[in-house]
């Protein structure tokens, strides 16, 4: 046979790093055969709901429980004074405050937890649940977050009274959290103060949620008789979830046992511990049952985890070329009734500070500040890394305002300001180090994909014609994300680095399991991580099992969000593949009697230097480890590997969107959507272009339909998916997917991860091109999200 | 999301419907497909102790043309709406209609009969039924009568119906040659209800307006009948000025509730712009 040949079926058997191997998961996905937290059940089982405030603000008088305790099939109904005993009615958030599990002496938020009833099955709970009598006195609510800055604003927190010091220093006032500031604020100002021009612009982010098509769950089984806890789980962090659990219940962490099981989706919402779980917990080891609580979609909208809600001022000084010379930024984070924000200890505002983007800024400084209000608590990340959706729209949006002030186009702008392909690594004011990039050749490539200078000519037609019904925008996003937290030294989570971890056993036949730190929701970890073990270590990737979420086998992780699993994950499957490999070198070596620095590695096997004839395959090696190995060799080939990363990684893109704006109506018509990624090496294209799909949808949703609105007295509106926007296949635009690859430096292979930045990347484009439609008439910015009415206020305000 | 509990009936015959009716009164509710009922029971909204199913009821089904009128089960759903040939050739309009409401997997539950009966003017069959001069025809104990449905629809929830009475079949006169329809829905997304929408009959003669009649769905508390609106266009040719003249006096009579899909004002001018669009679409489908 033709060697070519026959190493290209080798290649193609292996399904390694670069094949767009179908996913694993699918089969039994698309078939209905997932197995999710609900899907779940135990002997015993018990079912609760919670008793959730309607009141935003308000005084609890008294809670009476025992008309739901009478009636038929319930077995218990907690409340805080049950849990107080415990230690349990608050428990610490992953931001440094604590959060009531059950409301203690009073809701801060509407559809708080009040109490927690445990039935035979969900519709006794259900039933039981309205019979639960609770005295109110209803006290005035502040949703926004300047108001309750106010000297006579309603205290939100009357557990905090007096603490002039949070979690991340000075309070300055009953409401507030936090100020958090970074940058040399003097040279910052100074470049303002002698800067040719200068630009101003206010813009909210605003309240969203991820909305996961699977809410959140949790089924807890305490074995009183051995001691034993196990709790099945929606969690995108199950080891850190066991940690928790330990800290809360005293129960050592050898004697739990956490399981993330199939997750339907996460985006940040999976990523806390919520009072639903806690009371679950507690439940079953008060009970001696197993206790599950599942809620619905509107109690998943209003009360677990939202993202974003930022009030963000953004200034950039420049020349009259529009080289920029510094940026400012005040932001003011409507944090809701507990600061519950899942950012890595240090960073209360998450990696804001990659907001300087993919620009050569001299000079920036930004302060922000975290405000308490009576909404829900969250913070999370939204199919990004910690705030860094916000980052890049403040530092997107701004360029864009800066280009409109100097009558600059604004792919031109972006040229004149990009980071340099030879200035990587690059050390911004904000004190990251941008590994790599190469951002140029990325935004050339999408403006004659699109043919830019047709559609800026037909767009000035348009504008020409008072009879043409629609408004075209084009808007142009070239950003840097900041993904893979993270570095040890910077990252922990609850004292905790942020490395993870990946243990492989190769089997004496050849195939091989490996058990991860990270938990799959969608991301195609099965497929994925065999085809790095397959590139690396030569083993079939149809040979190759990967297990994750039982913390009880899985070796210790961080979890899977902030696009981590890749490049730290990813990392460690990488580094324990290449231990396995350099084992199987010395098996080899052995077996062929000769030095392992003799052989090569060859796809699947290792060939003798100028003798390809004498080899030994993966496979033959791996039944050697089993009983023949050289002296002094333990017997086995597995290899674990706890990876803690150098840096983070910075994906890139450059993102092109074209709109049509019916100025009658305010309908938006996505016409194009040209989207470039650059992640670094790629390991399954195929999977890439679908985490790209879905990060645009996403991002589509955010820019154009989703917010979580409150009215004055605190009511959380549009919390069905009636109101809440889950674009279909029939409102999603089409998508137009391209790319470039830059690897990573650091990263074992090269690679830097791709599911946030299509999120990330393209809401500022949406934005970039909503506002381009109206930028004739004077706008330089108007708010999301773009819903018709909206859109239409905002024609009829320019008079059209 | 779990309703209050109560007990489920499934009678096969009208006068089993009827006699449960009268047995239980004001506590039982008639279930067609479902989609407005239920979940405003999973919300505990509505707690009936009596659910009387309808859907194994034969005298609610079916559609036949009955000598100038189309007659159609109160019981058939959207779905049988849109893959019927005879309705797609007598009555495109009620396609065109059941195409906008909700999503295929609900209009495979939901029924005309429950989307009407229901009084909501958040639904888009009312005006339908007010464009295309629809009678309903209502049963109850004490025997059969007809009504109109610009007579039927009172208020929010509030229709014709009497208790104990069921509604049994739609009748629609099949439109003469030279007519013209449409139904223009502007929504979120799929599966919402109208931000607003206009249901238009236009008759065209000889290039002038022999007839017209145009129904407004939810911007007010019920569809609204724009006669006005309508009356404006009769005598002349259906052109830019005409359509724009139209769709200001059915603006006139809007009273929209804000809600997160607009304020008045946008609503108010959605049902404008709704009319325009329907007019012109309806024009260029006069056959």
């Amino acid at each position: 046979m033709d060697q070519n040949v026959e190493n290209h079926g080798r290649l193609e058997k292996l399904e390694g790093i670069g094949c767009s191997r179908k996913r694993r998961e699918d089969p039994r996905f698309i078939q209905g055969k997932g197995n999710y937290v609900d899907d779940i059940k135990l002997p015993g089982m018990l079912f609760a709901v919670m008793v959730r405030s309607p009141y935003a603000h308000a005084k609890i008088k008294s809670i009476d429980t025992s008309k739901a305790k009478a009636y038929p099939g319930v077995h218990a109904v907690l409340t805080a004074d049950d849990l107080k005993p415990l230690k349990l009615h608050w428990m610490p958030t992953l931001a440094g405050d604590v959060q009531a599990v059950l409301a203690d002496g009073y809701v801060s938020f509407q559809n708080q937890e009040v109490a927690f009833v445990v039935a035979d099955d969900r519709y006794v709970a259900a039933d039981a649940a309205e019979l639960v009598e609770v005295d109110y006195e209803e006290l005035p609510a502040v949703v926004d977050p300047f108001k309750a800055l106010l000297p006579d604003a309603p205290v939100i927190r009357p557990d905090l009274d007096g603490k002039s010091v949070g979690a991340h220093g000075a309070r300055k006032h009953h409401n507030h959290i936090f100020n958090w500031q970074i940058g040399d604020k003097d040279k910052t100002d100074r470049a303002f103060t002698d800067a040719e021009v200068t630009v101003k612009q206010d813009m909210h982010y605003p309240r969203v949620h991820p909305c996961p098509l699977e809410t959140c769950g949790s089924l807890a089984s305490y074995d009183a008789i051995r001691g034993d806890l196990t709790v099945w789980i929606t969690s995108q962090a199950p080891h850190v979830v066991r940690t928790v659990v330990g800290l809360l219940s005293s129960i050592p962490e050898s004697k739990i046992r956490i399981i993330s099981p199939d997750i339907g989706g996460g985006f940040g919402n999976k990523v806390g511990v919520y009072p639903g779980y806690v009371c679950s917990i507690v439940a079953s080891i008060v009970l001696g049952r197993p206790v599950k609580w599942i809620e619905s979609r509107s109690e998943n909208l209003t009360t677990t985890a939202f993202a974003r809600d930022y009030w963000m001022t953004g200034e950039l000084a420049a020349d009259r070329n529009g080289k920029i010379k510094a940026l400012r930024v005040n932001v003011t984070a409507d944090h809701g009734a507990f600061d519950a924000c899942a950012d890595p200890t240090k960073w209360p505002a998450g990696m804001f500070h990659v907001c300087t983007g993919s620009y050569d800024i001299p000079n920036a400084h930004v302060s922000v500040d975290g405000v308490y209000t009576n909404k829900f608590p969250g913070g999370v990340a939204y199919r990004c890394s910690f705030r860094v959706t916000e980052a890049v729209y403040l530092v997107e949006r701004m360029i864009d305002v800066l280009a409109q002030k100097l009558n600059i186009d604004k792919a031109e702008i972006r040229k004149r300001n990009f980071i340099k392909y030879e200035q990587f690594p690059y050390l911004t004011p904000l004190g990251l180090e941008f590994d790599s990039g190469n951002y140029l050749p990325a935004l050339e490539k999408v403006l004659e994909a699109v043919d830019y200078t047709a559609l800026r000519a037909e767009q000035a037609q348009k504008r020409a014609d008072p009879n043409c019904p629609t408004l075209m925008g084009i808007g142009i996003t070239t950003f840097t994300e900041i993904v893979g937290a993270g570095p040890s030294k910077s990252c922990d989570i609850l004292g905790i680095g942020m490395f993870d971890s990946c243990e492989i056993r190769v089997h004496p036949d050849g195939s091989a399991i490996a058990r991860m730190g990270t938990i799959s929701q969608g991301q195609g970890h099965q497929t994925t991580y065999a085809q790095i073990i397959a590139s690396e270590s030569g083993i079939a990737a149809s040979q190759i099992a990967v297990e994750e979420g039982d913390t009880s086998t899985a070796p210790y992780g961080l979890g899977t969000y902030g696009s981590r699993s890749t490049p730290v994950a990813g990392a460690a499957v990488a580094r324990a593949s290449r231990k396995i490999r350099e084992k199987a070198r010395k098996i080899a070596a052995h077996l062929l009697e000769v030095a392992p620095d003799d052989l090569e590695f060859d796809l699947d096997q290792f060939k003798v230097k100028g003798d390809p004839s004498k080899a030994k395959t993966m496979k033959e090696i791996a039944w050697a480890a089993y009983n023949n190995v050289p002296e002094g060799m333990e017997m086995g080939l597995e290899a674990v590997d706890y990876y803690d990363p150098p840096n983070f990684t910075f994906p890139f893109g450059a993102y092109l969107c074209v709109v049509d704006v019916n100025k009658k109506t305010g309908e938006t018509k996505v016409r194009r959507f040209y989207a470039l990624d650059d992640c670094g090496t790629r390991i399954n294209p195929m999977i890439i272009e679908g985490q790209i799909h879905g990060g645009l949808t996403e991002g589509f949703a955010v820019a154009m339909g989703q917010e979580l609105p409150y009215d004055e007295q605190g009511n959380v509106l549009g919390g069905t998916l009636m109101d809440y926007f889950l674009p279909t296949s029939v409102e999603t635009p089409h998508w137009e997917t391209d790319f470039t690859v830059t690897p990573s430096p650091h990263h074992p292979i090269g690679a830097k991860g791709v599911a946030e930045s299509p999120h990330v990347g393209s809401i500022p484009c949406f934005s970039s091109a909503m506002v381009d439609a109206f930028a004739h008439l004077g706008t330089t910015h108007f708010n999301m999200p773009y819903n018709s009415y909206r859109v239409w206020q905002h024609a009829q305000s320019l008079g059209l | 999301m779990i309703p209050r509990s109560f007990e489920y009936h499934a009678p096969t015959a009208l006068p089993e419907v009827i006699a449960l009716l009268g047995q239980y009164g004001d506590e039982a509710k008639l279930l067609a497909g479902g989609h407005s009922l239920l979940p405003m029971m999973k919300l505990r909204f509505a707690g009936p102790g009596h659910l009387i199913d309808l859907r194994k009821v034969a005298e609610l089904k079916g559609i036949s043309v009955v000598g100038s009128e189309l007659h159609i089960g109160a019981m058939t759903t959207e779905n049988e709406l849109i893959f019927s040939k005879l309705v797609a050739e007598k009555l495109p309009l009620l396609v065109e209609v059941a195409r906008q409401i909700a999503d295929p997997q609900v209009r495979y539950k939901g029924t005309i009969g429950g989307d009407i009966s229901h009084g909501d003017p958040g639904n888009d069959h009312p005006a339908v039924m007010m464009a295309m001069d629809a009678t309903f025809v209502l049963v109850s104990a004490t025997g059969e009568r007809l009504v109109k449905a610009t007579e039927f629809f009172h208020g929010m929830y509030d229709t014709a119906l009497t208790p104990g009475e069921v509604m049994t079949q739609i009748r629609i006169p099949v439109p003469p040659a030279g007519t013209g329809s449409s139904y223009a829905k502007l929504k979120r997304k799929t599966g919402d209800y109208a931000t607003a929408a206009a249901a238009v009959v236009v008759q065209v003669q000889n290039g002038v307006c022999s007839a017209a009649r145009i129904a407004l769905t939810n911007v007010g508390p019920t569809a609204l009948f724009a006669t006005d609106a309508a009356a404006s266009l009769v005598g002349k040719p259906i052109d830019d000025a005409a359509i724009v003249q139209a769709a200001k006096l059915a603006m006139a009579i809007c009273e929209p509730v804000a809600d997160l899909r607009g304020d008045e004002a946008y609503k108010t001018a959605m049902a404008g712009q709704m009319v325009e669009r329907a007019l012109r679409s309806a024009v260029s489908h006069v056959k």
